[in-house]
């Protein structure tokens, strides 16, 4: 062996060990992860732009935690001078109102992106066997982003933050005997008052976002575990070639990627029109009424939560009494997360399912829409009566679909995939 | 018929946008303020109306006098010549001497800081409430009403430059059959050393210099965004070729 070395040492060195990503490469499984997840994992090749919103969120994450990082740097979680460091980060801190305005749109757009996100796979049943845990580790990920959301809303200390928040905390009063007991255990406090504040803030920037970040991998673990699903809605994985993989399938790296870009693109152009030219959103990102610091003793005359919230809290004020109204809004959450179950059509795609699921989906669309806008308006006579229908409609969709989507004439779907331009 | 579905739900939600908060509805229509926050010398005679008629009660805790020198596209010599009046230095914000426990006590409440007025209640709130004091015996602490906010605490302190006028009011019918009254326009009873004209113009420049310290980077944010938007548009044509590129075998 030392005879061997002695000829010419660094080669024999060189290709045993290889260098320094050959050390790496001994000690930890990147190339079987890159492997399982970026270069070897197929998906259809048929995919349209509706299927960039999965990759549109996970960037819309990486600003948020980015973005987050950067604020709490000069945030001050406290009731006496939150208002003040974040108007300090807008005026004096280097590049800090890009920062801040980037974080209040990416909120919202995360949202948006999430919602498109859901709406795809409503339209091709992506929820549907064998995705249905695919289905529910994202609809904890939709729960867990509201919740981050909510107490990242407070942290500005603004008018609409901390009665928005009031009214939210209250909803738990709601409930029978515990109601009271657990409102102040939340807050911490008899109102919103700086404990209130502490808490959340330690809530917004680390428990919740390692919990998203979790529940994250556990989406895309469980995705890849099964394979994408597609606008067809048929298994690509019935037809392999002779080296094993789907012939319908592409690798997700650089296929999809490179697909993915010019999304990233398009979606930091809308972003960038926001955050330069219209941070505020005409009030929908950022409120009026949140630039006039929290005034316990100062209701505002008219609280509406922000946009993304809107339909539930419509379904909320739909119903008459608060305990109901409040269990109808976790009903409208929870009937999401059935949805695997409740759906008996023997296709996925929308694109094959016959016209009352059809019929069904637009007046659900319609009615999330409708109650998203509703929201954000008063409480009054047309408005709540509208709200009640839509609400009934909302339900609906969900309540009545193992009959209609039992009963539809679908079409069947083809074996392999097809394209559409 | 993915891609115009986030920027079609983009523009319904500007075209519904709610409208800014007040804590009573205003009772007359605001007034559009038609402000160009680009406008320095509009911005200047705004801020010198500040210094002089507001600044004795109202703060502006968030702006910095080297801010408002930069913004307004003046020296510190220039600022601490015409609109620095109490020895602060170049970065102290704009503070008032009146302390607020004593102002509550004198007006009923302290009034507010007006550093961010124009987020709150919007450039049209403030235009039209410089335009809407009217004089009322009613009022018996200042003598004088405001049709954006009833009852205010706030005297009218521009009433040397505008005047002081009164509120007209015209009989209505309303649907129940009864007659009530109804404002109908301002008169104005004693001319200001201002025409209406030039007290408009002034209301105007007031409420300019607020919208811009409200936001005092808004035109840098502007133009910036013209640089990220044209980069985003170049680097879309490159990434749109190589995916065109990379997938054209791909079926």
């Amino acid at each position: 062996m030392s005879a061997a070395k002695s000829k010419n040492p660094a080669a024999v060195v060189g290709k045993e060990e290889g260098g320094l990503y050959d050390w790496f490469r001994k000690r930890f499984p990147w190339e079987q992860l890159m492997e399982d997840h970026i270069t070897g994992y197929y998906a259809p090749k048929n995919f349209n732009w509706f299927y960039v919103f999965g990759s549109l969120a996970l960037l819309a994450l990486i600003i948020q935690i980015v973005t987050g990082i950067f604020l709490t740097m000069s945030y001050k979680p406290s009731a006496t001078e939150a208002f003040a460091s974040v108007e300090y980060i807008m005026r004096d801190v280097e590049w800090g109102w890009l920062i801040r305005y980037m974080h209040s749109t990416g909120a919202s757009l995360f949202f948006l992106v999430v919602y498109i996100h859901m709406f795809r796979a409503l339209l091709y049943g992506s929820y549907q066997k064998p995705r249905e845990l695919i289905w529910i580790f994202g609809m904890l990920i939709y729960l867990v982003m509201s919740a981050e959301a909510f107490f990242g809303y407070l942290l500005p200390w603004g008018q609409m933050s901390y009665w928005g928040a009031q009214v939210i905390v209250s909803l738990f009063g709601a409930l029978p005997v515990i109601g009271e007991p657990l409102v102040e255990w939340i807050r911490g406090d008899f109102f919103i008052s700086d404990v209130t504040l502490n808490r959340f803030f330690a809530l917004h920037v680390i428990a919740l976002p390692l919990v998203l970040l979790g529940l994250v991998v556990a989406h895309i673990l469980a995705l890849h575990e099964v394979g994408s699903n597609n606008p067809d809605g048929v298994e690509i994985k019935k037809h392999k070639g002779p080296d094993g993989k789907p012939l319908d399938g592409i690798p997700f790296h650089p296929y999809h990627t490179a697909k993915d870009v010019p999304a990233w693109v398009v979606f930091s152009m809308v972003f960038a029109i926001i955050v330069f030219f219209a941070p505020e959103m005409g009030g929908y990102f950022l409120e009026h009424a949140n630039f006039e610091p929290a005034d316990p003793l100062k209701t505002p005359a008219h609280i509406a939560p922000v946009w993304y919230f809107t339909p539930f809290y419509a379904v909320l004020r739909a119903v008459p009494d608060k305990l109901g109204g409040v269990l109808a809004m976790g009903a409208a959450m929870f009937m999401l997360f059935l949805l695997p179950w409740l759906d008996r059509s023997p296709v996925r795609s929308i694109r094959y399912k016959g016209p009352l699921f059809k019929i069904a989906l637009t007046l659900f669309t319609i009615s999330f829409v409708m109650l998203g806008w509703l929201g954000l308006q008063p409480a009054t006579g047309l408005y709540t009566m509208l709200a009640r229908v839509f609400t009934i409609i909302y339900f609906a969709f969900f309540l009545l679909m193992p009959i209609y989507s039992k009963i539809d004439k679908t079409r069947t779907p083809p074996e392999r995939i097809t394209y559409h331009g | 018929m993915a891609r115009p579905f986030p920027l079609l739900m983009l523009a319904a939600l500007l075209v519904a946008a709610p409208g800014h908060v007040a804590a009573a509805g205003p009772s007359v229509p605001l007034e559009s303020a038609n402000i160009n926050v680009g406008n320095q010398a509009s911005l200047q005679r705004g801020a010198r109306l500040y210094m002089n008629y507001c600044l004795g009660c109202h703060s502006l805790q968030f702006v910095r006098y080297n801010t408002l020198a930069e913004g307004l596209g003046l020296t510190d010599e220039q600022v601490a010549e015409s609109l620095r009046f109490t020895g602060e230095s170049p970065h102290d914000t704009i503070r008032i001497a009146m302390p607020a426990g004593d102002a509550a006590g004198w007006f009923g409440l302290a009034p507010p800081d007006l550093s961010l007025i124009a987020r709150s209640r919007g450039p049209d709130y403030i235009y039209t409430f410089l335009k809407s004091f009217y004089a009322d015996p009613a009022q018996r602490a200042t003598g004088s009403n405001n049709k954006v906010l009833a009852g205010t605490a706030m005297p009218h302190v521009l009433w040397e430059l505008q005047g002081i006028q009164e509120a007209a009011y015209r009989q209505e019918r309303g649907s129940d059959g009864t007659l009530h009254e109804v404002f109908d326009r301002f008169e104005l009873v004693r001319p200001g050393t201002l025409s209406p004209e030039e007290y408009s113009q002034a209301a105007r420049d007031i409420t300019a210099f607020l919208a811009w310290a409200g936001e005092p980077m808004q035109l840098k944010r502007q133009r910036l965004g013209v640089w990220v938007l044209l980069f985003l548009v170049v680097l879309f044509a490159f990434s749109w070729l190589f995916y065109k590129e990379l997938w054209k075998d791909v079926k």
